[in-house]
């Protein structure tokens, strides 16, 4: 490394809740800090602390520090300036913010995956308040939304995020970058109880195989006890094909994920609202994840201003067999959850199928009726899954069968 | 120069002097009963007015002068042309051009448009704003530039200053968008149409002289007469008192943004669980981006359950007319309008009425509407852990926003403040707020994006929200959830000179703001 001058983060009128850092290596002159704040009046003094305690840690003596700063909170600034650092010099070190104790929390395989929220992982505004729209996981990306020469630095961000970001319960999701570099971003975060990551354009069982090692190398490393899921994206014809390989390659899958803006580039067509030209694809990813007895989950609905189009959406892929969506805005977030959970009319019809079951059961009947109709096995299978998600959603007391059954 | 202060009761040290005038320090909310009798401005007589009624005038100029603009007066004007006022700024062009000195603007707000007068206090044209001051002017203020000292009233407090004779208005120039020649005027109809003119009404009852300017000359009689002729000296015609697409917003819009958002939705839902929102709830909701999606929150769950609000106090914006035109609210009463809807339901509406802050707010009322209100929306840009809450300042310590009504609507019954945990990293709930504008026993709920905290003096509230799942903490979790993220700031440094003063209602002073050291 030979350069002296080096870049990170972000300026300009319109950035908030970020900074820029500019740090040119000097041969000598000690540390000079030029600060620019909008909040300079109130942090002004804590921002130069920050700084030289980081550059202290990193023995950088002579340099000349210059910030252009849009309120940046402190896991934002000290990402800044190490990524800016790391440019200059070769050093393993790590600059790690405090991990806060309400981020320890651990996921589980049969958790809901309704609707994850995509936040770009170089974009600290968005993140901040990220878990307060009870999305079921968030989801920092690596990939898609930040710019190629973005790439290293979103690292050192996400890190700290997921260090310092209270996401309130959401499930914590990164997605990696496609290739060798996704398998590099793995060491920057799997340290930093990340409960779930997405891989990209996934096509074939082996690329799943891979992160899984990857990942279980830097659980070994640091002793990492908690399970880190994968939920690969199948955006090509090529991973459609391979979809059933792909949701059973590892035992740490737990949903598969469609993304069709990308697949319907793959084929060559444009992406329509109806989306006849991805039926199959949508159809055979369900029915692969069902096989694998992991979830299937659906693309992102792109337009944010229409409610109406993305209900539509949800209902739609609900009806599908998929069990969750992507959210690209706080709002679609209780559109989406609305549209998976139970609606009251089909609550309502399970509990009399259930009830019809349990009480032919419970007579001594082989034969289950409800009015003039019978009812099947599998009738009475979906009915009953129902309620159970309807009682983890809330929507449904578990001790509905007390509830007075007026005839 | 050092200035006497003492220790007012809020724990504030205040100056008993400002501007030569004598001034009392804040004594506790409601504690001040001024003695004597109101202010009254000279007599008149209908012999020296034209027989015909016809007072027109050639020009502002013209009209100043037969008023006898000199040094040191006091000129007022209302701010119902907001930012797309014409009229103010020309008074202080013309005294300027005639090297008048010392003059005091004494308007109901100021606005961004009203920065070019920043040349008038710098020429000493102007002494001192007694008013709200925004923007530029608010830092102009706080970095010690103003000759004299400002002065910060609420909307009420302003009137209560006029009828105690604190502030004498020598020359009121009230823009009016109709008028006729004999000075009756109101504020629809022509080009320059806002609605309703009341922040006017104290202006032209006490102002030694009154001109009111406007762009649409009507027939004798303008109806209805929101200005009374009788007590108006002269009207001047001019091309534009106004940019109308500056007055009002085509139309006012609910806040996109889904931060803001989520602090109005847990708004709606303290109002329903805490058993506000009933069967005939009286309110007030600014045009605020946050306040409008709280109205239509509202809204919905008033239709909902087949309810009406019995009367909203507006600030009106087409969400309320919404309501009105719906049946979930029975009457608007209205001291401003915010948007072309309201505009429109004012002239259409039989149950949409204007209604002045002179009537509203005024602590020298004999009962007033705020404290008949059940749900008050309001903003701060600090509020502490006492619950006092600051408007005017921000924490850096400048002075950057007006009073407006914010304190004559803490006397509400439930004064509740949806606002951001933080903003830009600047923590909004703090150990002490930088100014102190409205008194912490009168602000009841904190409703943030983190969390709602109730002053524990409203125990009744606290039991409404038991068992509901709504997120309730005290007010330390959340200011120390806020410094968790943000860092504890530092304190802004200031000198000893006092560059404005707040008042409270009753015209004591609650809290001063002084000079910013700046490097």
């Amino acid at each position: 490394m030979n350069k002296s001058v080096a870049v990170a983060g972000n300026s300009g009128p319109k950035v908030r809740s970020d900074c820029e850092m500019i740090l040119e290596i000097r041969s000598a002159g000690g540390i000079e800090i030029d600060l620019t704040s909008r909040v300079r009046a109130l942090y002004g003094e804590s921002i130069k602390t920050l700084c030289l305690a980081i550059l202290k840690f990193f023995n950088i003596e002579n340099v000349l520090l210059k910030i252009t700063d849009s309120g940046a909170l402190p896991f934002v600034l000290s990402a800044r300036l190490e990524a800016a650092v790391k440019q200059l010099t070769e050093t393993g070190k790590e600059y790690l913010p405090e991990m806060i104790s309400q981020n320890n929390y651990s996921a589980t395989r049969e958790r809901f995956r309704f609707t994850r929220l995509y936040l770009p992982g170089n974009t600290p505004g968005f993140m901040i308040n990220a878990g307060l729209y009870s999305a079921d996981g968030i989801i920092l990306d690596f990939e898609d939304s930040v710019a190629p020469e973005k790439k290293d630095e979103s690292r050192y961000l996400v890190r700290n995020a997921l260090r310092q970001v209270n996401f309130y319960g959401a499930e914590r999701m990164v997605r990696i970058n496609q290739g060798e570099r996704g398998l590099d971003d793995l060491d920057f975060i799997i340290p930093h109880n990340v409960n779930l990551i997405l891989i990209p354009k996934c096509e074939t069982a082996e690329t799943v195989k891979a992160v899984e090692n990857r990942i279980e190398e830097i659980r070994k490393q640091y002793k990492i006890e908690s399970e880190v899921f994968l939920m690969p994206v199948i955006e090509t014809a090529l991973g459609i094909e391979n979809a059933f390989e792909i949701a059973r390659s590892c035992g740490s899958v737990v949903g598969m994920a469609i993304g069709l803006e990308d697949f319907t580039a793959d084929i060559g067509v444009p992406r329509t609202v109806e989306g006849n030209e991805s039926f199959y694809a949508r159809s055979r990813l369900v029915v692969a994840a069902k096989a694998a007895g992991i979830q299937p989950i659906d693309s992102v609905f792109s337009d944010i201003g229409d409610m109406d189009g993305l209900r539509a959406t949800v209902l739609a892929s609900k009806a599908m067999g998929f069990e969750g969506m992507g959210c690209i805005h706080p709002r679609q977030i209780s559109v989406i959850r609305k549209g998976f959970a139970p609606g009251v009319a089909e609550i309502e019809k399970s509990k009399d199928i259930v009830w019809a079951f349990e009480s032919a059961r419970s007579n001594g009947l082989g034969v289950v009726a409800l009015g003039s109709k019978m009812i099947d096995a599998p009738v009475v299978s979906r009915a009953q899954k129902t309620l159970e998600l309807a009682e983890r959603l809330g929507l449904l007391k578990s001790n509905w069968r007390n509830e007075d059954r007026g005839q | 120069m050092a200035t006497k202060t003492v220790i007012n009761a809020a724990g504030r040290s205040v100056p008993l002097e400002i501007n030569g005038q004598a001034v009392i320090p804040f004594k506790g909310v409601g504690k001040h009963r001024p003695e004597g009798t109101k202010f009254a401005p000279p007599v008149p007589s209908c012999s020296d007015y034209p027989e015909d009624g016809n007072k027109l005038i050639t020009s502002l100029e013209e009209a100043l002068k037969k008023c006898g603009l000199a040094d040191g007066m006091t000129i007022s004007t209302h701010h119902h042309l907001r930012d797309g006022d014409l009229v103010s700024n020309k008074i202080f062009e013309i005294a300027s051009a005639m090297g008048i000195k010392d003059l005091v603007w004494f308007p109901s707000a100021s606005f961004p448009c009203n920065d070019p007068l920043i040349k008038y206090l710098d020429d000493g044209t102007i002494n001192r704003i007694e008013g709200s001051m925004n923007g530029p002017l608010g830092r102009y203020v706080s970095e010690g530039k103003m000759k004299g000292t400002a002065i910060l009233r609420s909307h009420g407090g302003r009137v209560q200053a006029i009828q105690d004779g604190d502030v004498m208005i020598d020359i009121a120039v009230l823009a009016a968008p109709s008028s006729d020649t004999f000075g009756n005027a109101k504020g629809t109809g022509g080009s320059s149409a806002c609605g309703v003119i009341g922040y006017a009404k104290a202006d032209y009852l006490y102002a030694s002289k009154v001109i009111v300017v406007t762009d649409n000359l009507v027939d004798f009689p303008c109806i209805p007469m929101e200005i009374e002729g009788i007590y108006v000296d002269y009207v001047v015609v001019v091309d534009k008192i106004g940019l109308p697409e500056k007055i009002v917003s085509g139309t006012t819009r609910i806040t996109k943004s889904p931060d803001r958002l989520l602090i109005a939705e847990l708004t709606a839902s303290f109002l329903d669980r805490s058993g506000i929102l009933k069967d005939g709830v009286t309110m007030q909701a600014g045009a605020g981006g946050t306040s409008l999606a709280i109205a239509v929150f509202v809204h919905e769950k008033l239709k909902d359950k087949g309810w009406k609000a019995s009367f909203g106090f507006g600030g009106s914006t087409k969400y309320m007319v919404k309501m009105l035109e719906d049946g979930q609210m029975g009457y608007i009463l209205d001291a401003q309008v915010f948007d072309l809807d309201s505009v429109r339901s004012l002239e259409t509406n039989v149950t949409h009425v204007p209604y002045p802050v002179f009537n509203a707010y005024n602590y020298h009322s004999k009962g007033n509407l705020t404290s008949m209100m059940d749900i008050m929306i309001l903003g701060a840009t600090e509020v502490d852990l006492n619950f006092n809450g600051n408007v005017v300042t921000h924490s850096d310590g400048y002075l950057l926003h007006g009073i407006g009504g914010w304190q004559n609507c803490l006397h509400a019954r439930n004064v509740i403040l949806p606002i951001p945990l933080f903003r830009d990293r600047i923590p909004v709930i703090v150990d002490e707020v930088t100014t102190l504008c409205g008194p912490g026993e009168l602000i009841d709920v904190i409703i943030t994006e983190r969390g709602i905290a109730i002053n524990p003096l409203r125990k009744d509230l606290i039991d409404s929200v038991k068992g509901s799942g709504l997120p309730v903490k005290t007010i330390k979790e959340l200011k120390d959830e806020a410094e968790r993220i943000c860092g504890k700031p530092q304190k802004p440094v200031f000198d000893d000179r006092i560059v404005a003063a707040v008042k409270w209602v009753d015209g004591t002073i609650i809290d001063v703001i002084r000079k910013l050291k700046t490097d």
